[in-house]
């Protein structure tokens, strides 16, 4: 290689650095002015550690299926919030004169767990022959009976 | 740096209801750590043109191996820190690279080529995965502040592990390494990181006692004597260090974190002045009864008197000279003929080949490193981290001075490795982890903190800034 092609990488590399510097420089520069955010905004917020959502459960209960009263066979599938009553847009709209409109509903939590709650109902809603008097958790086979219904929590 | 007047946990909102926070940064760190690693690479690159003519034939694997290390140790902040700070990984990598190139360039010397570079490319590796190891599973740091007296007992008994007979071997004049089933280690690395961590959460508990008590005499206060015990056992080990191991940077090393952390912590001008008048016994102590030190500040203060006895210094220093402003070019000066070129004398490498404007861009490469490690210090939250930061800035700051220093002789050399640069594992691995935990510390300092409420603030509440309630009367009314 001819020499000023040698003394030509030379300064080339030593400018290399300084412009690493220079680089470095002007990120401290920038750092010190911060972002602004809206002190509601999710980025401010530290997130809640996360609990993973874990798969559901094997033996979590997939549909319910009424095996007593009027509607006898009728199946739900459980996805999401699942509202039982006489009201029309209940999930399972119960057809059963000692039913409240909006009498339980069965949801699921992080974990993938199944939970019936009474919804103040006038009758009150049995788990097993029991009646509830809070969130109760229910797996497959569970028998929850509203009025004269009863429903069985099954795994297809 | 005041440790009185800390941050509030929250950053202040303003009247539009809006927050400033940091920038998290992550995307620059990604660039930057990539122009970073072409600064080691161009160096390899640049010792094979000039010293063959051409490319090395291995250059794809070489520039892959680099940049592929460089953006996972990336890519292990960007998952476990997003907030860390965005320079201090381009930094360590520019430095580590430089060194591995100039060793690279050294081991061209001899015929056949050594392979010392390899070796230290294996260590890197090394530091990077304790680096990732620390990152991952070290999800707060102010978990170390739990055991000071066990970790100072540790790093006090692995500072004088080379001691032990049969363990402890002497290289170069200094007794500071051991060596175990052929592998040399030097334990003051390692000893570093505890004995900072256990400073730090000494004088966080220690801090009102040692800043407020004692009595005035004129513009300085003197401490009462029994918390005279800390600065004075430090003392003591030090000069232990001094005299039985027969190294000098670090046993000043280690006496100078001390007592820049006591003076963080109390902001007591005193203690820094305390310390000078014993660091001056002990300097007046080892200059007039050990030769070692005698050799050290007469190659210091007249070298060209002995040539045998100074050759090492002497050469450095035609080396600066014979690279002047702009370097010989890497691999076209002749390092070689400093002894040790590879550890304690990279600097004089760095400043044959790359000349002044090559190792005042080195120097300025720890500079920013250490200003980061202060700013980080300044933006923590809790005053542990913010000693922990402060020190483990000043020990870079404190090395790089002192071994710098010495070969371009401001200051009698001592014997200290140049961090990230200098061939040597032990000091590697020590200096990534250091850099692990700094970059641990910078993610707490700069993550927003919700106003709400705050998940993982260190539960020890300060009762002496607490607000006096009546315990009667003052629940009910």
């Amino acid at each position: 290689m001819s020499e000023l092609v040698v003394a030509a990488l030379k300064v080339a590399f030593l400018a290399l650095m300084w412009v690493f510097i220079i680089f470095a420089a002007s990120v401290i520069r920038s750092d010190l002015f911060g972002r602004e955010l809206a002190a509601t905004s999710p980025d401010f917020a530290p997130r809640e550690p996360q609990t993973r959502r874990r798969r559901p459960p094997r033996s979590a209960p997939t549909q319910l299926k009424v095996i007593q009263g009027a509607q006898t066979g009728l199946e739900v599938p459980l996805i999401g919030t699942v509202a039982l009553g006489r009201a029309a847009d209940s999930t399972l709209n119960i057809d059963d004169d000692y039913a409240s409109t909006r009498h339980a509903q069965i949801t699921q939590d992080e974990e993938g767990h199944w939970w019936v709650e009474d919804l103040g109902s006038t009758n009150g809603t049995a788990v097993n022959t029991l009646l509830i008097t809070q969130r109760t958790r229910v797996q497959s086979g569970d028998v929850i009976r509203i009025g004269r219904t009863q429903m069985r929590l099954e795994k297809r | 740096m005041s440790l009185a007047t800390q941050a509030s946990d929250s950053p202040p909102v303003t009247s539009t209801g809006s927050v400033v926070v940091y920038r998290r940064r992550r995307n620059v760190e990604l660039a930057m750590t990539l122009l970073a690693t072409t600064l080691g690479l161009g160096g390899w690159l640049l010792t094979g043109l000039n010293l063959t003519g051409e490319v090395p034939a291995n250059w794809p694997w070489v520039c892959g191996l680099w940049a592929g290390m460089a953006v996972a140790a990336h890519l292990v902040i960007r998952w476990r820190l997003p907030y860390a700070d965005p320079l201090l990984l381009p930094l360590v990598i520019a430095l580590n690279g430089l060194g591995l190139a100039m060793i690279h360039r050294i081991d061209q010397i001899p015929s056949p080529p050594r392979s010392d570079a390899w070796d230290q490319f294996i260590w890197t590796g090394l530091g990077m995965a304790l680096f990732a190891g620390v990152i991952i599973f070290l999800r707060d740091h102010r978990r170390l502040q739990r055991f000071p007296y066990l970790m100072f007992l540790a790093g006090v008994g692995l500072l004088m592990l080379p001691l032990v007979p049969g363990l402890g071997v002497r290289l170069g004049g200094s007794r500071i390494w051991i060596r175990v089933a052929g592998y040399s280690f030097q334990p003051s690395e390692v000893a570093k990181i505890l004995l900072a961590l256990a400073f730090a959460s000494y004088l966080v508990a220690h801090r009102e006692v040692l800043s407020l008590s004692g009595f005035k005499l004129g513009p300085i206060q003197i401490p009462r004597a029994r918390d005279l015990m800390p600065i004075g056992l430090m003392w003591a080990a030090s000069l232990a260090i001094m005299v039985f191991q027969n190294d000098l940077g670090t046993s000043m090393l280690f006496f100078g974190l001390f007592v820049l952390m006591l003076y963080v912590a109390t902001e007591r001008a005193g203690w820094p002045a305390l310390a000078a008048v014993l660091f001056a016994v002990g300097a007046w102590l080892a200059v007039n009864y050990t030769n070692h030190v005698q050799v050290r500040i007469s190659s210091w203060l007249h070298p060209f008197e002995n040539y045998d006895q100074n050759g090492q210094v002497i050469s450095a220093q035609f080396g600066f000279a014979w690279g002047g402003l702009t370097g010989r070019g890497w691999g076209l000066g002749r390092p070689g003929l400093t002894p040790l070129a590879k550890s304690d004398f990279i600097a004089a490498a760095i400043g044959e080949e790359l000349g002044l404007v090559g190792l005042m861009a080195v120097i300025m490469l720890y500079a920013l490193l250490v200003a980061r490690g202060l700013r980080m210090a300044l933006a923590s939250h809790d005053p542990f981290s913010k000693l922990l930061a402060s020190g483990l800035s000043f020990v870079f700051a404190l090395q790089v001075f002192a071994i710098i220093g010495g070969v371009t002789r401001l200051l009698p050399l001592t014997g200290l490795t140049t961090p990230f640069m200098s061939q040597g594992g032990s000091s590697l691995i020590a200096n990534w982890v250091i850099i692990a935990l700094m970059l641990v510390i910078s993610h707490h300092a700069r993550r927003p903190i919700s106003l709400g409420v705050v998940t993982d603030e260190p539960t020890v509440t300060n009762l002496a800034d607490d607000e006096t309630r009546m315990l009667t009367g003052g629940g009910r009314r």
